[in-house]
């Protein structure tokens, strides 16, 4: 058992990373997540590591990129706009299978938006972000004990599948403090990697690229790593649920968003509402069958999300009608009070249980 | 090495992997390289040594401005 | 008997594919045999562009990886801080270098990365078919200026090894050629000198070499290869840009 410190999000990836390894951090400020490259330029030399703050976001994801490809565990993190342009790069990685991880600390958007917490990038996040067939692994914190678990998986899961693992916080948890317990250094016990570049000595030269003219083995390429992604998608969908063993409505939510729910159920159920939470911890593979079996048991599914409703279409894509599903926003950095969400468990509860009073039979 | 110390050397250039570019017609001191009148099976005209006398001295220029690397030199001496 | 045989050890045995005359095959062949000379084969990793030579590591017997256009400077900042006992290049063209990749590049000789970036300035965009280039010279027709380059319309062309000298961290910058045996003998040495400048980690470290594109200047390839001499090298000065490595000697390395 290590011993718990009381630490900013930001600042919690920082060290998670360092003890999970991690010893190449490349970055550029952007708030709300500045405190990570600046924790990360004190510590990294401190660990033997190294720091660069890059010229953009861009150079940063490529400095990943290039660490990553001598075998090393490198990491890059921003905010919304700073990680639209990362995409190129990810793009990259996954077509070149390098492991690496990007952490995301959303703000308000689109465009230049606001720096309050959000949850507008998960389209950009789950669907790939950048161009071709691919998707990355997305892990949504919803404290910073979990960020700080979190980001140490991170690592381990991008080595075991060679992909880009983005982690998704919003400013709320990345700029909080509460208090965190770390797990114990692993830079010993690293995976061999075989496939990675230290130059031809004693073996053949290799090269590593994405760029398959031939379209037959393009094809193959995307297939091998659709196959891959089936894998991902099998072994390490991760969820919670809270008070839904006997729940008639159900919000799904994923971070702070989940914490306002968590509050606005506990209010529920003091009022007699059976409401419960079911919250993604892996956006991406989403909880779809584990949804799906929750909802057939359901009247009713709320749906919220701080944005305009982006995970929504996975809840109606993996409930496929079995519950109906309703939704409630507040996108642009609005942070909503359990008591808003309390207002909308209730009345979505009312209406699926007129609704149920009013159908034949 | 001067043109006059001639010592015996000869080239050979690989017709197939020839694309024509001249460089070596252009810069042989001794201007014993010319183009041929058939084409290699890519559609160059390939470079080929001139002449039944070879007045190569192994200087090498050839190689070293041939972007194909189609020139083998031999020194004899 | 003595046989000179023209493919260094650290090329593959693979015909170019690149046209008739083009200054990437000499530039290839080149650093090849410099790694081989300097015994870097088994350290040494490459990052192609994109661009005529994206395929580079059909070439090049090291390790190579691929970076998106124009990021090579950073992808190699990335290989070289996490490998230092690595000897790194990037292999650029005008595009990757000096219009996509600006930032990367600057700001890689300005932290002294060491690193060394082969430029391979032809003044047009060769693969993608002959649009203008940020070196391309004034009244030059491409056909993203057909009417020939107006400075008023498309802004000048870039002169970059000046521009680089300029960054205390860059540290070995030269211009050379590969237009003539001389030129190309030069070549060689410079980019001996880069690596060097490398391996003794005084920073970073830059070869522009002014390479002939027969087909999109629409010549043949030897009067590309003149009008290097003739027209590029009056805007592109070839010869050391900037030394501070305090080794001038032509034995370095």
């Amino acid at each position: 058992m290590g011993k718990k410190q009381l630490l900013r999000g930001n600042e919690a990836v920082g060290e998670a990373a360092v003890r999970a390894g991690c010893r190449f951090y490349f970055g550029y400020p952007i708030t709300p997540q500045n405190e990570l490259p600046e924790y990360m330029a004190r510590r990294m030399p401190e660990v033997g590591g190294t720091f660069i703050q890059s010229e953009s976001e861009l150079s940063a994801i490529n400095m990943v990129l290039g660490a990553s490809v001598t075998g090393a565990r490198a990491m890059t993190s921003s905010s919304s706009p700073g990680i639209s342009l990362k995409q190129e790069g990810i793009s990259f990685m996954a077509a070149m299978e390098l492991p690496g991880v990007v952490v995301n600390i959303i703000r308000g958007g689109p465009g230049l938006g606001n720096i309050a917490p959000a949850q507008s990038d998960y389209f950009q996040a789950t669907r790939g972000g950048g161009h071709g067939d691919y998707r990355t692994i997305v892990l949504a914190p919803a404290s910073v004990q979990e960020l700080a678990d979190l980001t140490h998986d991170a690592f381990d899961l991008a080595d075991r599948y060679r992909t880009p693992v983005v982690i998704l916080a919003d400013g709320m948890i990345g700029q909080m403090m509460e208090p965190v317990e770390f797990r114990k250094p692993v830079v010993d016990a690293l995976p061999e990697k075989s496939w990675a570049l230290r130059g031809a000595r004693n073996r053949r030269s290799r090269f590593i690229r994405s760029l398959i003219l031939d379209v037959d083995l393009e094809e193959e390429h995307n297939w091998k790593l659709y196959r891959k992604y089936q894998r991902i998608q099998n072994n390490e969908v991760r969820w919670d649920e809270f008070m839904t063993d006997d729940a008639a409505t159900a919000v799904v939510a994923y971070g702070t968003a989940a914490r306002i729910a968590k509050g606005a159920i506990i209010r529920a159920r003091e009022k007699g509402i059976p409401a419960g939470l079911f919250r993604p911890v892996t956006l991406w593979p989403f909880p779809m069958k584990q949804l799906k079996r929750l909802a057939e048991r359901l009247k009713t599914i709320l749906v919220f999300e701080m944005s305009t409703g982006q995970m929504l279409e996975d809840v109606k894509l993996a409930v496929e009608g079995a519950a109906p599903v309703e939704f409630h926003g507040r996108p642009g950095g609005v942070i909503p009070t359990p008591a808003e969400v309390l207002r909308v468990i209730s009345r979505v509860h009312g209406r699926a249980a007129k609704a149920k009073q009013d159908k034949p039979g | 090495m001067k043109a006059k110390e001639r010592k015996r050397a000869h080239i050979t250039i690989n017709a197939e992997e020839c694309k024509g570019c001249c460089a070596c017609v252009e810069f042989c001191p001794e201007k014993q390289i010319g183009v041929s009148k058939k084409l290699n099976t890519r559609g160059y005209f390939p470079a080929a040594v001139n002449g039944v006398r070879q007045r190569c001295t192994g200087c090498a220029v050839c190689q070293v401005v041939c972007p194909e690397m189609a020139i083998v030199v031999v020194r004899d001496g | 008997m003595r046989k000179l045989e023209p493919r260094p050890a650290t090329l593959k045995d693979a015909a170019f594919h690149y046209c008739a005359g083009c200054g990437h095959s000499i530039a290839h062949r080149v650093i090849a045999e410099v790694i081989h000379e300097m015994g870097i084969a088994d350290r040494t990793i490459g990052v192609p562009p994109a661009g005529c030579a994206v395929l580079a590591y059909n070439y090049f017997d090291v390790d190579m990886t691929e970076a998106p256009h124009g990021r090579g400077a950073a992808v190699a900042t990335g290989i070289k801080r996490a490998f230092p006992e690595g000897v790194v290049f990037t292999y650029q063209g005008d595009g990757d270098l000096a219009a996509i990749g600006t930032a990367e590049i600057i700001h890689a000789a300005n932290r002294g990365e060491r690193i060394t970036a082969i430029f391979i300035n032809n003044a047009v965009y060769g693969m993608t078919g002959g649009q203008m280039a940020p070196t391309t010279l004034l009244n030059m027709r491409t056909t993203t200026s057909p009417a020939g380059r107006d400075a008023r319309r498309e802004g000048y062309p870039i002169r970059v090894c000046e521009l680089l000298a300029h960054f205390d961290g860059a540290c070995y910058i030269e211009r050379t050629a590969v237009n003539s045996p001389r030129n190309i003998r030069r070549t060689k040495k410079a980019v001996r000198k880069a690596f060097q400048t490398q391996i003794d980690d005084l920073g970073f470290s830059l070869v522009e070499i002014l390479s002939p594109c027969p087909t999109n200047w629409k010549m043949k390839p030897m009067d590309a290869w003149k009008w290097i001499d003739e027209v590029m090298s009056v805007q592109y000065p070839i010869g050391v840009i900037k030394d501070t490595t305090g080794d001038t000697s032509d034995n370095a390395g």
